[in-house]
């Protein structure tokens, strides 16, 4: 009896040995293929910088709770480092202002001045990058990214602005997955409220802006689906002009 | 019946001073189109000044929003607030202005009812009433057409913003001339109503434009008290029911629904009431008139 109880001791210690073992190799070679936040953003960052320019047609919807706009038909023009430009086919659209966040590549140009910090990865196996700037008086507070690690992509990111309050980006990937483009995009934006004095608009109550208070410090979001891109084919400077 | 209108039509369109309105209008309407064509961006400007801080509008954003649709509406919400003045100036006029003359006595000599002669007075002013407002139709929309162009029309309501894609807004417009029409000539009958109790043209013209602007002053005014009891019975509340062809549904993704009415049946409301008033305006006026000893 003693002789089997000192036995399965001696088989669990081994057991015990066994299973430290590989489990310290393991991480060993896990650790080894880990990545570093400084990598992982260097990695999307090469990714992104194979593009020079694109110009994008899409539609955007613009979901603001004051404003009923139809779905307008879009082309965004970007160009290297920071240029980018959404222009309505009827030049009436409300775009949020930090719109040119929309575009990622803009959080890479910059990248220097901010300080890295992992977070880790998230529930839905992201990593997540917090971007703090280096410099106090910068507008953006923090920045944190949500990477895809296996195609190299930023799939969500949330800016915390001083003065235009929170931003947040969404984007799904298809055909320009290589390229690290988004076939969409849904940007997340904060709206003040929006009022004009009756005596002013001298409105006619058909009784439908009765529940004015639901309409006060909502979100908004602009949704944009990209059709088609057309990658380093130049775009003229002068069209970032207008 | 046609006749008679034929005359009374004749008499209106004769005076010099029936085309003091055409004038006036005309004058309101170039002053405001130039005024927005050299300044325009600055009048933009204020409406937008209240989002500015949420979005960003270009230079190419605030000149492509003053398009002709646009100024339209800025001429209109202006203008259709005016004009009961100008349409009060011959609608009080049509029996008053006769008995001032003398010859309202000689015009019932002739073999015309009273009915038939009041039916004629009011179809007649209520012609010029629809002249009127053709002539703004032609400077406003067409001449703002003409000078700005088109584009989508954003409107600016108190606490939300409507935007319309360029081919769902002409026939808004229609439909805004037409209410706007049935709205004056509610005006033009209080005045042929008041003008059946004067002798004088300038009493009716001045009493009528007391009781629109008090009526529009309560109106305009957010007291709840006012809102319940008051204002759904004033026709002045239900005269700007034409703005109402302006503003749109949306769906759940707050995008604009082509050739949606956000409240028709609130437009249609609105309409029922103003026509409850031309009807009991007018035959007050009649039935009075049948009634009353014509001494001038």
């Amino acid at each position: 009896m003693i002789f089997s109880s000192t036995f399965i001791v001696f088989k669990k210690q081994r057991y015990n040995k066994y299973s430290f073992a590989t489990i310290f190799f393991l991480s060993l070679l896990l650790n080894a293929n880990a990545q570093t936040g400084e990598q992982v953003i260097q990695k999307i960052k090469m990714k992104l910088e194979k593009i020079n320019d694109y110009q994008a047609e899409g539609t955007m919807k613009t979901n603001v709770a004051f404003i009923k706009a139809p779905v307008a038909n879009v082309k965004i023009f970007y160009k290297k480092p920071d240029k980018l430009l959404i222009l309505n086919e009827t030049g009436i659209s409300f775009i949020p202002k930090g719109s040119v966040n929309i575009n990622v590549n803009n959080v890479f140009v910059h990248m220097q001045s901010f300080d890295i910090i992992d977070g880790g990865t998230d529930s839905e196996g992201l990593r997540v990058l917090k971007l703090l700037p280096k410099d106090d008086t910068a507008d953006i507070v923090l920045s944190t990214l949500y990477i895809d690690e296996k195609n190299m992509v930023v799939k969500r990111s949330k800016t915390t602005t001083k003065e235009n309050g929170t931003y947040e980006l969404e984007m799904s990937y298809g055909k320009y997955l290589e390229y690290g483009l988004p076939d969409k995009i849904i940007f997340s934006f904060n709206t003040k409220d929006y009022k004009l004095p009756k005596g002013i608009t001298l409105d006619y109550d058909d009784g439908s802006e009765k529940n004015g208070d639901t309409l006060k410090n909502k979100k908004g979001t602009v949704e944009i689906d990209y059709k088609n891109y057309v990658i380093n084919k130049g775009v003229d400077n002068k069209i970032f002009d207008r | 019946m046609w006749k008679l209108l034929k005359i009374e039509l004749f008499k209106i369109f004769k005076r010099p001073r029936t085309y003091i309105a055409f004038g006036a209008i005309a004058a309101i309407v170039f002053l405001f189109q130039i005024a927005l064509w050299f300044d325009g961006k600055t009048y933009i400007g204020l409406i937008l000044g209240n989002i500015d801080t949420s979005f960003d509008f270009s230079d190419q954003f605030k000149t492509r929003l003053l398009n002709g649709y646009f100024v339209c509406f800025a001429v209109l919400n202006i203008l259709l607030i005016q004009m009961p003045l100008l349409v009060a100036l011959i609608a009080g006029d049509a029996i008053a202005g006769e008995a001032n003359m003398g010859t309202l006595r000689l015009s019932l000599t002739k073999p015309v009812g009273r009915t038939q002669y009041m039916m004629g007075k009011f179809f007649a002013s209520s012609i010029y009433t629809v002249s009127l407002l053709l002539f703004l139709a032609i400077l406003a929309l067409l001449g703002s057409i003409a000078l700005f162009g088109t584009n989508d029309l954003v409107i600016f309501r108190s606490i939300s913003i409507h935007q319309m894609s360029r081919d769902d807004i002409f026939w808004r417009y229609i439909a805004a001339f037409g209410y706007a029409a049935v709205a004056l000539t509610t005006v033009a009958s209080l005045a042929f109503l008041l003008s059946v109790f004067a002798d004088n043209s300038i009493g009716p013209i001045i009493a009528t434009m007391s009781i629109v602007i008090v009526f529009t002053i309560l109106s305009e005014m957010n007291i709840p008290l006012y809102d319940r009891t008051i204002k759904p019975y004033l026709f002045t509340t239900h005269m700007v029911a034409w703005k109402g062809f302006f503003y749109v549904r949306s769906n759940e993704e707050g995008a604009t629904i082509k050739g949606s009415i956000e409240n028709l049946p609130a437009i249609l409301k609105s309409l029922s009431v103003l026509l409850i008033y031309i009807v009991l305006f007018v035959s007050s006026a009649i039935w009075i008139f049948r009634r009353k000893d014509i001494l001038s």
